[in-house]
């Protein structure tokens, strides 16, 4: 078991730093570079102000070189302009260089600035997880025990009216992606054309003060593409544990059918399901990116689509290392626990 | 001219039938429900004589009131349509009006189910695919929309309008707002669906997006497959060093957030660098070892009919290849005089990442089936008899995946249908007045609240066409079950 967690943080760690290098690499390609310098000091420069800009900005430096300053291994780069004034990676205005670390990376815990924020990569990365996680945390009570009910309902008795009503239910969930649920909730709940307006179309206020009001259209459409997906799983681990062979047994011996459903096939039908939402948060990731750039809900995924269309590096690799230790520890957590509910299965 | 209404003069006769179909429907659901909770399970009685009688009682008369309600309904939705063919252009309404622009595709889809029906008991899978309803719905979904793709895009039927011609007077407005300056009444005269943002026509543009899909969508995951069963049959059938490696690469892949990787991929900065074009070069290579080593392993003892098999094919493929990469304007641009055609710009770099998407969880899936199939005796018979690996693998073990392959193929246009809507919808890739899906939606959200119908049309279209492909993967898998 330990050596088996050993193995599975060594390869996250390989994955991250992997990773972060390709991200790294694609983000500094030279004309990503260059629209930054532009960005900075304006549009209409030349070449060669654009290659000294990036030089006293410490972009001069070969790929790995600047990959270990932002890991941490490699010493920050430093420069000295007209005046004489030392400045570089590591020192922080008004500091004395001399007191200044020598390291500055994600291995010191220094994370980088936001170039669109204008702000410490951490604090953006933890406020949007922040808002994020409440996000998530409604979605997942909301869409669990939804998912969950569905597919034990529609997998206790395969084949009956009951079964075929939610499977099909459950088909359309899956095959409606968040930007198409997304769109039609607004239209039907919050437009003037239909009327209802019971709910708003911008999550906004939900930030600070969540309310059914305006939490409610995007916690449902997060959580309705995976509540399709996680019930068809159910059901067909539900209808499976259905037919085994105590289950017959315990109706031969005439147990009554609701008892026989909670009692003897419930535990059973619910260990597949539990690996499936686990697996299943990562893509959830994917849908709260559509979800917070649909209903302007500041979040994580609102942070990285921003990161993303304005080429923030260091904000780029932030969310890109976050969403990787999310989607590895996921897949750990989704094993683990498999071990622990299923006594069948052993850990080599 | 007069604005078009929803159900023109069908409606007095119609919208009361719909109304009632819809409420009776909606009722005999709910008392079936009832009453299935309420009244025990029908009670099967053997008769002195030794047969079965069954009392159903009240359960039978609620699913026939089902039935009857439904049988209503779908017979109004039917008049509607036949309504709007049969009556003069204008006369039916919007529904109508849609209805008759979508003839070619309803004379495509009766003729497909009648001919299938037919000689369904002949054609293998396909025929008993129309054994099961869910099946049946699905693929008719699908045709709709792969035979409105056609229609439009090779006959140029179907549409009303240029789907990127702005009228100006038009925006935003309703459905069935009137063209000014149109006087005949006829197709061209009202703007169907209404207009969009920049006053195009919405019903226009969504089914001149059906085209872009049914084209990208369907390659794209074919060549994923490509990827994913060239890599994944050697790392199954091995397993070892290679397996560890091609794995890992494959879940790097997928701990990517789709959506930065799009981002990472399709902004133009790195499409100047020439990346996306060195990964299509990389990507699509895949089908030519694929048909190579099929060709080579089969025919290996005969090396004449070898040769020549693999060398017109891999020649007709490799310019292909050749053309299709190299693209005027980027990195790789050399073939020159001899270049085929050249794909519009942004559509090969969406092309490049919705592959590269696909292709690991392709890869996890055909490496699983070949690690399962690969310990059965069949394949131990190949290896006894001295079969060469390659051999095996795409002559025995690929064959008796198929059926779990076919599904997943299904289910994979439908996702990667859902991802050419995401990067339309982040205003990735496609340029922005292309009339995709996608970039419909994301045009038409801005203004969600107050005019929603430019973005709900494709919104729907969309839904339709995934669900078709999600119900027919469902029928498929169950029929290929039965066997």
């Amino acid at each position: 078991m330990l050596l088996f967690l050993v193995k599975r943080l060594v390869t996250m760690l390989v994955t991250a730093i992997c990773l972060t290098i390709v991200v790294f690499a694609l983000t500094n390609l030279p004309p990503n570079l260059e629209k930054i310098a532009k960005s900075e000091i304006g549009t209409r420069i030349s070449d060669a102000e654009v290659t000294s800009w990036l030089d006293k900005n410490g972009f001069g430096a070969p790929l790995l070189v600047r990959y270990g300053e932002w890991l941490g291994l490699l010493p920050g780069w430093t420069r000295t302009d007209e005046n004489g004034v030392v400045y570089g990676r590591c020192i922080r205005e008004g500091e004395d260089p001399a007191t200044a670390p020598i390291r500055c990376g994600v291995l010191q815990g220094e994370w980088g600035y936001s170039r669109v924020f204008r702000q410490e990569v951490a604090d953006v990365i933890a406020r949007g997880l922040g808002l994020t996680g409440k996000l998530m945390f409604w979605v997942l009570l909301v869409m669990v025990p939804g998912a969950l009910l569905t597919g034990v309902l529609a997998g206790m008795r395969e084949g009956s009216r009951t079964d075929r009503a939610l499977s099909t239910a459950s088909i359309v969930a899956t095959a409606t992606p968040e930007y198409v649920s997304g769109v039609v909730f607004i239209a039907v709940f919050t437009s003037s054309a239909v009327g209802l307006k019971w709910f708003n179309g911008s999550a906004t206020s939900a930030m600070d003060d969540a309310t059914l009001v305006n939490f409610t259209l995007p916690v449902l459409t997060v959580a309705l593409y995976a509540m399709g997906y996680v019930a068809r799983m159910t059901r067909a681990s539900m209808a499976e544990v259905m037919t085994a062979q105590y289950i017959r047994t315990a109706r031969l011996k005439g147990v009554s059918f609701p008892k026989i459903v909670l009692r003897h096939a419930l535990r059973n039908a619910l260990i597949a399901p539990f690996t499936v939402i686990m697996l299943q948060i990562p893509w959830l990731l994917n849908g709260v990116v559509i979800v917070e750039t649909l209903f302007n809900y500041k979040g994580f995924g609102w942070t990285l689509v921003q990161a993303a269309g304005n080429n923030d590096i260091d904000l780029l690799l932030g969310v890109s290392v976050v969403s990787v230790i999310v989607v590895l520890l996921t897949q750990l957590i989704s094993d683990v626990g498999y071990v622990f509910l299923n006594p069948r299965i052993r850990l080599a | 001219m007069e604005p078009m209404t929803w159900t023109g003069s069908l409606g007095f006769v119609l919208n009361p039938l719909l109304l009632a179909g819809g409420v009776l429907l909606l009722v005999a659901v709910v008392l079936s429900v009832l009453i299935r909770l309420v009244t025990p399970e029908p009670q099967v009685t053997v008769s002195p004589d030794g047969t079965l009688a069954v009392h159903p009682g009240l359960r039978s008369y609620t699913s026939l009131a089902v039935r009857a309600a439904g049988a209503l309904l779908v017979a109004t939705l039917l008049a509607y349509v036949l309504g709007g063919i049969l009556l003069p252009w204008g006369q039916a309404g919007i529904v109508g009006a849609i209805a008759r622009r979508f003839l070619p595709v309803w004379v495509a889809l009766i003729l497909t189910f009648t001919l299938s029906i037919a000689y369904s008991p002949h054609l293998g899978l396909y025929g008993r695919l129309f054994d099961s309803t869910v099946g049946k719905i699905g693929f008719g979904l699908v045709m709709f929309w792969v035979f409105t793709a056609l229609s439009v895009g090779v006959f140029g039927w179907i549409a009303t309008h240029d789907p990127l011609a702005a009228v100006s007077g038009l925006k935003n407005k309703p459905p069935g707002i009137p063209v000014p300056g149109v006087d005949l009444l006829g197709p061209g005269s009202h703007y169907l669906l209404g207009g969009d943002n920049l006053a195009r026509d919405v019903f226009s543009r969504v089914v001149h997006g059906s085209w872009i899909v049914v084209q990208i969508a369907p390659i794209a995951t074919c060549f994923a497959f490509m990827v994913g069963i060239t890599l994944g049959l050697p790392a199954g059938y091995y397993g070892g060093r290679l397996d560890t490696a091609i794995s890992f690469l494959a879940n790097l892949i997928l701990a990517f957030p789709v959506i930065l990787l799009f981002y990472l991929l399709v902004t133009p900065e790195i499409v100047q660098t020439g990346i996306p074009s060195f990964m299509a070069a990389g990507l699509f290579i895949f089908p030519l070892v694929f048909v190579g080593v099929l060709i080579w392993s089969r025919y290996r003892t005969e090396p004449r009919r070898a040769m020549t098999m693999l060398g017109v094919i891999l020649a007709v493929m490799g310019w292909g290849y050749l053309s299709l990469i190299s693209q005027a304007g980027t990195p790789l641009a050399f073939m020159g005089p001899v270049d085929l055609f050249d794909v519009p710009p942004g559509v090969l770099v969406v092309f490049v990442s919705v592959v590269f998407v696909n292709s690991p969880t392709v890869f996890r899936i055909v490496r699983g089936l070949a690690m399962d199939i690969k310990t059965r005796d069949y394949v131990a018979a190949a290896q006894t008899r001295g079969e060469r690996p390659w051999y095996i693998m795409l002559w025995e073990i690929l064959p008796n995946a198929r059926g779990p392959l076919i599904v997943d193929f299904c289910l994979r246009i439908g996702y990667t249908t859902i991802l050419l809507g995401t990067l339309g919808f982040f205003g990735l890739g496609l340029p922005p007045e292309s009339p995709d899906w996608g970039s419909t939606i994301n045009a038409g959200r801005q203004l969600l609240a107050v005019f929603p119908h430019p973005a709900i049309v494709p919104a729907v279209a969309l839904l339709s066409l995934v669900l078709g492909l999600n119900l027919l993967a469902d029928g498929l898998r169950e029929e290929s079950l039965r066997d």
